[in-house]
């Protein structure tokens, strides 16, 4: 067990340091200069190069480079060129946001989609199944932004359920911030679900096949009681290997939703930075999701050993 | 048949048929037998042959595609007319089911323990503390060693004769009243197989056992079974003691299978008669005999009608031209 976290914990560093050269070399390439954009179209030469070396960003790129890491390794993630404050703090802030937006969204569609592809394989062929995996398509192929802008029209804007967006902040107590985060959660969490609907219904009616179902019935176990006991547990691993997975596409996600909702999420974040050149919190970003994907698939891992025992064998060795 | 008066299970007629009801595929036809509480019985024939359609059906497992007939008194008691919860009530507590494929029967995510547990539990007959204690019983008594240790163990974690002893362990957990063995030892090595064999045979007089071995190997029916039932096609053969079946088959499908056993009276250089052709697809049978166009006394009559059983010795044999009234020579 200690040589595998040890060479997960390798493996984790050496995604990190691949994601930082990527994304450190592709805003050098990429055209545009953070300090005349600061500055606007009215700016000389002159200002323009005096704020470049406050930035130092007259350092050669390699110096540059390195200096970024040494701060990432010592936390210090530098200085918003556009708000000039801590990159730290402002992330801090927003994870508040976006950290409890992406789980709750993850939950709602394991909560949503694993229950209806259990119950879609069990009535495999029938009309409930093809409802359920009608209804699948039907939500795979439509775009989460657009759930979003449904759900204020129809909970906020008609029946006045809830807000329509922002967010109020932890600090005013659980029940008003978790009300913000709701409609956004579902609305990255619906596509995510309709996919886990079909996988598990897949891997449910796989499970289904296998020779011991026969022999948990032969005990006289009814098909229900063998598809909970037996089956189910057997049919989550490629389940939860998307889970894992999903977790990236719903940091993805985060960008529109917290666009669509006016959270002051790591989303609107980003994409607030890349639209002002903030290219230092646009790669302390990209280094840090990089970092959840790596944690969150991680701790999918430990879960394989949990679910299948044969898999923990492997992993030892 | 020299039965006690009451059998144990007693099969009228069972035939289980697939596909569009106008043009079925009978998987299995007009099987019918009886045995005794604690007698045994083995069911031969090749894959295809619908032994394992069979023992399905008396533990009400088919695949839902499948339509069966016929009545399967159990303890007097029509089985086919169970509904789902009666038959949940039966499975495990009064028949007990060992498959064939030890590697894949056993769930690869519970411990081999809580699967041994698992019956005694579902049917209340014990509760958790003492259904493990009960478990841990059986793993010693079905000769897996330091069953202490082994009851926490998963399947990946043993060899296949000792899956395969939690197989039996756990089908014998609620002393059922009969144990239907399907190929009960075809996926294991020659010298577990002897082990298997000794096992069930052993467990067999110690529980009092009713049990019915189906299986393609003969030495194993032989070794388990007083009476044997051949099955070719979904019809029964012939039928009889076994020994006696063995020393002289009456039917030309029994003596091909004879034949084609790599026994241990057959004369050197002498090489094995396989049966000619292959066993058709269930559409294929030809509506008399089963047998007909791989048997080589086979005539028109046979092709067209179904043949009556016919007396020989002790045994039943379905053929027009059983063994000593066979013309023979005609290919």
């Amino acid at each position: 067990m200690a040589g595998f976290l040890a060479r997960r914990f390798l493996g984790f560093v050496a995604t990190l340091l691949a994601t930082a050269i990527i994304v450190f070399v592709a805003l050098e390439i990429l055209p545009g200069d953070p300090a005349a954009v600061m500055l606007g179209v009215t700016a000389t030469p002159e200002t323009i190069a005096a704020l470049r070396t406050d930035l130092g960003l007259d350092q050669p790129a390699v110096l540059r480079f390195f200096l970024w890491l040494k701060g990432l390794a010592t936390a210090d993630l530098g200085e918003s060129y556009a708000y000039r404050v801590p990159v730290a703090g402002l992330i801090g802030e927003r994870l508040a946001v976006t950290l409890p937006l992406t789980l709750m969204a993850m939950g709602l569609s394991t909560a949503i989609g694993i229950p209806i592809g259990t119950y879609a394989a069990s009535k495999a062929g029938k009309l409930a199944d093809r409802l359920a995996m009608g209804l699948a398509e039907l939500v795979l192929s439509i775009p989460n932004f657009w759930f979003g802008i449904l759900f204020v029209l129809l909970f906020a804007v008609t029946l006045n359920w809830l807000p329509a967006g922002g967010f109020p902040g932890w600090e005013v107590g659980f029940g008003p911030a978790f009300a913000a985060l709701l409609l956004p959660a579902v609305a990255l969490a619906l596509p995510q679900a309709a996919i886990i609907a079909r996988l598990t219904r897949s891997s449910v009616l796989e499970a289904l096949a296998e020779d011991w179902v026969l022999t948990a019935r032969s005990k006289g176990l009814s098909r229900r009681a063998t598809l909970y006991r037996h089956v189910l547990r057997n049919a989550l691993v490629p389940v939860v290997t998307i889970l894992g997975l999903q977790f990236s596409y719903l940091i993805a996600g985060t960008i529109l939703i917290e666009n669509v909702f006016s959270l002051p999420g790591l989303g609107r974040l980003i994409f607030q930075a890349i639209g002002q050149h903030d290219i230092i919190v646009v790669k302390d970003l990209v280094v840090l999701f990089a970092g959840l994907v790596v944690a969150v698939n991680f701790a999918v891992d430990l879960l394989y050993g949990i679910i299948d025992p044969r898999l923990k064998r492997e992993r030892r060795r | 048949m020299s039965e006690t008066a009451s059998p144990l299970i007693a099969v009228d007629r069972l035939a289980v048929s697939f596909g569009d009801p106008a043009r079925p595929l009978a998987a299995v036809r007009q099987v019918s037998f009886t045995l005794a509480p604690g007698g045994t019985l083995g069911i031969v024939g090749e894959s295809g042959s619908g032994k394992s359609m069979t023992a399905r059906a008396l533990i009400g497992l088919l695949p839902e595609s499948a339509r069966v007939s016929g009545t399967v008194a159990f303890d007097g008691r029509d089985l086919l007319a169970n509904r789902e919860r009666d038959w949940e009530a039966v499975r495990g507590r009064q028949i007990g089911m060992v498959f064939q494929e030890p590697m894949t029967a056993l769930n690869p995510a519970h411990r081999i323990g809580d699967q041994i547990a698992e019956g005694l539990i579902h049917h209340h007959l014990l509760d958790r503390r003492a259904a493990r204690a009960e478990a841990l019983r059986l793993i010693e008594r079905v000769g897996i060693a330091r069953g202490r240790e082994r009851i926490d163990a998963y399947p990946h974690e043993l060899s296949g004769g000792q899956r395969q002893r939690v197989m039996i362990a756990m089908a014998l957990a609620c002393k059922p009243s009969l144990l239907i063995a399907d190929e009960p030892t075809s996926a294991l090595d020659v010298t577990i197989q002897a082990q298997i064999v000794e096992l069930l045979s052993e467990l067999r007089a110690e529980y009092g056992l009713a049990l019915i071995v189906i299986s393609h190997d003969l030495g194993v029916i032989a070794d388990l079974t007083e009476r044997t039932l051949i099955l070719y096609g979904g019809r029964v053969m012939e039928e009889g003691g076994t020994s006696a079946l063995f020393r002289a088959p009456a039917h030309p499908y029994t003596r091909g299978l004879l034949a084609a056993r790599p026994g241990r009276h057959k004369a050197k250089g002498e090489h094995l008669d396989a049966i000619p052709g292959n066993v058709p697809a269930i559409a294929d049978f030809p509506p008399g005999c089963p047998f007909f166009g791989r048997c080589t006394d086979g005539t028109e009559r046979c092709r067209l009608q179904v043949p009556p059983p016919v007396a020989v010795g002790d045994s039943l044999a379905r053929c027009w031209f059983p063994q000593g009234q066979a013309s023979g020579g005609q290919a």
